[in-house]
């Protein structure tokens, strides 16, 4: 276990998450059971006032979840020096089998938290709340991942062992440990930048007709939600490299370092806005049966589309930009 | 148009304190006029009139407003309806202490999201209105009982609602300060207003102004007179 | 934009309560920025030192090669020097000659360097100026010196250090190679080590191992261990530090819950007339985060610029020991201003994200208020 300050924040701050996080489940379970809308019973009004102290968690705990991906990343970021041949973020990950894990399920941790605001949202929308108990249910499932990123995340830091000298025996970790490998897999930069551009060209053509006819909205849902994991490949395969101007770095963490302007902040908040919103049209679509949800369903989706587009346009426009204005060329090497 | 009907409203229910404020309400109330629900401390004025508000929810029975069902919003909605329909005054004015009559006036309109210079605006000329510009930048506590009585009204009016609940408004004044506010009720329901008020007192209730009275004993209602 | 101007209002508000109750919320604001600045101050101090350790050790041999016997350093044979540089990739193979002086007089330990190309000559020192200060008494620019023989030896002070590197040379004595010798008692054909550098970094591993097969009892030290070793001792001791701290911040997160469940008579009135008038739960939640953020922020940025001007301006005098360590970092620094995006999260997540969860509760249970109580009291 490495003891930095950093670790200790993300450690506390997952105990808390998770136990907020627990906490607004059992309310939500009381709720599942408990709920009668039709009822103006204290049982009834005591619950409807714990909705409003499981929304005001959530969303809390969205936000505690989108800087502790970024913190985690760049705590991953700070500790690559204590690990022989780990050179970035990407290294330290690879120290023990939590690192990657750890990372995406607080990646989609975050996706799901933001889902369920959006589902919250276009429940709180209509009088009758007909999504209140899918809603908790959701619910349920992401305190149990939010519960599980928290074990994974502290086995990664306790498995964690630093490459130290130690002043009693002169024997040297570099030659007995192995080395950590920093790279990640990348696909081919040419073909991947084609596929991209165009699977961007063709979700924003499905989201103005989505926009403009309120038609095919899950099919807007699920071209984002291609584009989101697509737009990560892309990331490492050619959009880190030509930010680095460096054709075999394909680390999509360094990106996040001052060196690089802190680039790697928008470009991320970008493509999560665009996940999450995109997300959240498909899943309002599997809703919109329910007959309150008739008029401001589709209003929602109008804005969560527009809101997608806008986080998809800004990621390809930042991705663009070094294409165009430096002299580096990926292509070639 | 505000209609109730077999409405009740038990504290407590199911407990050794339970207590029946409200018993089987039946109720309609035209738009626009006076009516005062009279009676005892303990008949229920209170409860029935934070009832209609959309303050409270009742226990069992069912309020439309303008044909609308409200009975069972939950709150975030009936806050809403309740924010454009009601305006309310209160037994002890309840203002906040330490802030200006123009910032209590104001409080009301903060949440529904209108611009704050039109807020501004709006609370200027109720205060005008009103009498009681010169006390704008006051604290209101350094007010006296009347200006306080005024900074109320001003402050149930800004967001222009159709109904104004009252209650008790004369408990503090004296028989002056109390014609006075009657005179402002009647302004008020020249405007078109629907006024609503709990009062035992009979200068109120006795006054030309009222349409009609309500008596309550004991969460019932037991009879209504229509003076004039 | 009709959501812009509820929040506009509800923060005028906010702005207007918590400027009413300054003298309460004072209080709490001090603690607040207290902890800010005392947690700040550590993640702040040991990062600057962790980054002058990284600057310092960019110039230093890629290696240090020392020479074992029976799990103890022992004096490094001149002998090998030929050896080591015989080795391909070996740019340069330097002895350092160094150690220890204790002066009884004062009871305190100075550090001697020999160098080769001393330029004062046999008979002369240079100081630093925390030598001057500490040695007692220095007659005629002279320091007198129990050689290993017990004999004295008078040397001459030629120069002292600028007091601008006082903080890496207070202690240290420097004389040529020759004089080292005869004070220490070091034989000729010895040093204390050598100092290996190398064309190509990434062979450092390759040469080190080479260098353990030709000379028996060899222990190097890549620089690159010493950054490593150096960056996990910053942590652990920041780490430890917050660990202590973490009492604190319980007990402030505890005032905090307790802040945020005590609200006064009055302020309870004030959430039931808000209330009376029409405001919902979702406006008084939105009030409280505005509080929440108001008094969050001005304690951080308070508490971030206190920390600032303590650890860069004054170098930290609050737990400098604690930190540094002087036996440990033995080249002290003058700490350069250098803040990160990343530090200032660390410390965000520390302290502002505990205060925002302790009180969500607290907050939810004045909020929900029933609308209705304010007619109840009559």
């Amino acid at each position: 276990m490495i003891l930095s300050p950093a670790i200790i924040a993300l450690e506390a701050g997952a105990v808390l998450a998770a136990g907020y996080a627990a906490y607004a489940s059992a309310m939500a379970m009381q709720i599942i059971q408990g709920w009668d809308i039709a009822s103006g019973s204290e049982q009834q009004l005591l619950l409807e006032k714990k909705t409003y102290l499981i929304s005001t968690i959530f969303a809390w705990l969205m936000a505690y979840q989108i800087i502790s991906l970024f913190l985690f990343s760049y705590t991953a970021e700070n500790l690559h020096d204590l690990f022989v041949g780990a050179m970035c973020a990407a290294g330290s990950l690879n120290v023990n089998d939590y690192g990657y894990p750890t990372l995406v399920l607080k990646a989609f941790n975050c996706l799901l938290c933001g889902i369920w605001l959006i589902v919250n949202r276009t429940d709180n929308s209509v009088a009758d709340y007909p999504l209140i108990k899918p809603k908790y249910k959701l619910l349920i499932g992401i305190a149990v991942l939010l519960l599980i990123e928290a074990i994974f995340q502290t086995t990664y830091f306790v498995q964690m062992k630093a490459d130290v000298i130690t002043s009693c025996c002169g024997m040297l970790f570099s030659e007995t440990e192995e080395t950590v490998a920093g790279g990640l897999a990348a696909l081919p930069s040419y073909p991947t930048k084609v596929i991209f551009y165009l699977s961007v060209l063709i979700t924003l053509r499905v989201g103005i007709h989505h926009y403009r006819t309120g038609r095919a909205a899950l099919v807007y849902s699920l071209s984002a939600a291609w584009l989101l994991i697509l737009s990560i490949a892309a990331v490492i395969s050619f959009i880190a490299p030509h930010f680095y101007e460096l054709p075999g770095h394909h680390c999509p963490f360094c990106i996040l370092q001052r060196e690089y302007h802190y680039i790697g902040y928008p470009l991320y908040l970008a493509l999560f806005t665009g996940g999450i919103a995109g997300l959240g049209v498909g899943v309002i679509d599997r809703f919109k049966g329910s007959p309150s949800l008739h008029a401001a369903g589709p209003l929602l989706q109008k804005h969560l589309c527009l809101l997608s587009m806008i986080g998809y346009m800004l990621f390809a426009v930042i991705s663009v930009y070094p294409m165009i204005f430096s002299d580096f060329r990926l292509e070639g090497y | 148009m505000i209609e109730l009907s077999q409405v009740s409203k038990v504290f407590n229910p199911g407990r050794h304190n339970a207590f029946t404020a409200l018993h089987g309400i039946d109720l309609s109330i035209k738009t626009g006029g006076v009516t005062v629900f009279k009676g005892p401390s303990g008949s229920g004025k209170t409860t029935l009139l934070s009832v209609i508000g959309c303050m409270a929810r009742p226990t069992t029975g069912r309020i439309f407003l303008d044909g609308t069902e409200i009975t069972g919003l939950p709150e975030r909605f009936a806050t809403l309806t309740r924010r454009q329909t009601f305006g309310f005054i209160f037994q002890n004015y309840n203002l906040i202490r330490g802030l200006t009559v123009l910032e209590n006036t104001m409080i009301p309109a903060y949440p529904t999201g209108r611009n704050y210079q039109e807020i501004r605006q709006r609370a200027l000329e109720l205060l005008e209105k009103l009498k009681i510009e010169s006390k704008v930048p006051m604290k209101v506590e350094h007010l006296s009982g009347g200006e306080q009585q005024r900074t109320a009204i001003a402050r149930a009016l800004i967001n222009d609602p159709a109904v104004v609940i009252a209650d008790e408004p004369t408990a503090h004044l004296d028989t002056e300060l109390s014609m006075e506010l009657l005179e402002i009720v009647n302004d008020l329901k020249n405007e078109g207003k629907t006024i609503l008020v709990a009062s035992h007192d009979p200068l109120i209730f006795e006054s030309t102004a009222v349409d009609r009275v309500v008596s309550l004993r004991d969460g019932k209602m037991i009879d209504q007179e229509t003076p004039r | 934009m009709k959501w812009l101007d509820r929040q506009r209002c509800l923060m005028d508000f906010t702005l207007s309560c918590v400027w009413r109750r300054k003298g309460k919320n004072l209080g709490f604001l001090l603690v607040y920025t207290l902890i800010i600045f005392v947690v700040c101050s550590v993640i702040f101090f040991s990062n600057a030192l962790r980054r002058q350790a990284d600057a310092v050790l960019h110039d230093a041999p890629e290696m240090i090669v020392q020479k074992m016997m029976a799990g103890r350093q022992e004096l490094m044979p001149l002998a090998h020097q030929e050896d080591i540089a015989s080795i391909r990739g070996v740019r340069s193979v330097e002895p350092r000659v160094w150690g220890y002086y204790f002066h009884p007089a004062t009871q305190t330990n100075y550090t001697l360097i020999g160098r080769k190309d001393f330029r004062h000559g046999d008979d002369a020192v240079e100081v630093g100026q925390g030598v001057l200060r500490t040695w007692g008494a220095v007659q005629e620019d002279k320091l007198y010196f129990r050689m290993v023989d017990g004999k004295a030896l008078d040397l001459k002070i030629a120069a002292t250090f600028s007091a601008a590197t006082d903080l890496v040379s207070a202690d240290l004595i420097m004389m040529s190679q020759a004089t080292f010798r005869r004070l220490t008692g070091m034989p000729d054909q010895f040093a204390t080590d050598f100092s290996v550098r190398v064309r190509n970094p990434q062979e450092c591993t390759t040469i080190a191992e080479k260098i353990t097969g030709i000379v028996p009892g060899a222990r190097p030290i890549l620089r690159e261990e010493i950054v490593r070793t150096y960056s996990a001792l910053f942590n652990w001791r920041s780490g430890y530090m917050i660990v202590i701290l973490s009492a604190a911040i319980l007990a402030f997160c505890i005032s905090a819950w307790d802040k945020a469940t005590g609200l006064s008579a009055e302020e309870k009135a004030e959430i039931g007339i808000l209330k009376g008038v029409g405001w919902g739960t979702s406006d008084i939640l939105g009030m409280k985060f505005w509080e929440g953020m108001t008094v969050s922020l001005a304690a951080f940025f308070a508490g971030v610029i206190g920390a600032y001007i303590h650890v860069f301006f004054f170098s930290a005098p609050f737990f400098e020991h604690a930190l540094k360590g002087w036996s440990i970092l033995y080249p002290s620094f003058r700490l350069r201003p250098e803040v990160n995006l990343f530090e200032l999260a660390v410390l965000f997540f520390l302290t502002v994200v505990p205060y925002t969860f302790i009180t969500i509760i607290p907050i939810w249970r004045v909020s929900v208020t029933d609308p209705d109580l304010v007619m109840r009291q009559g």
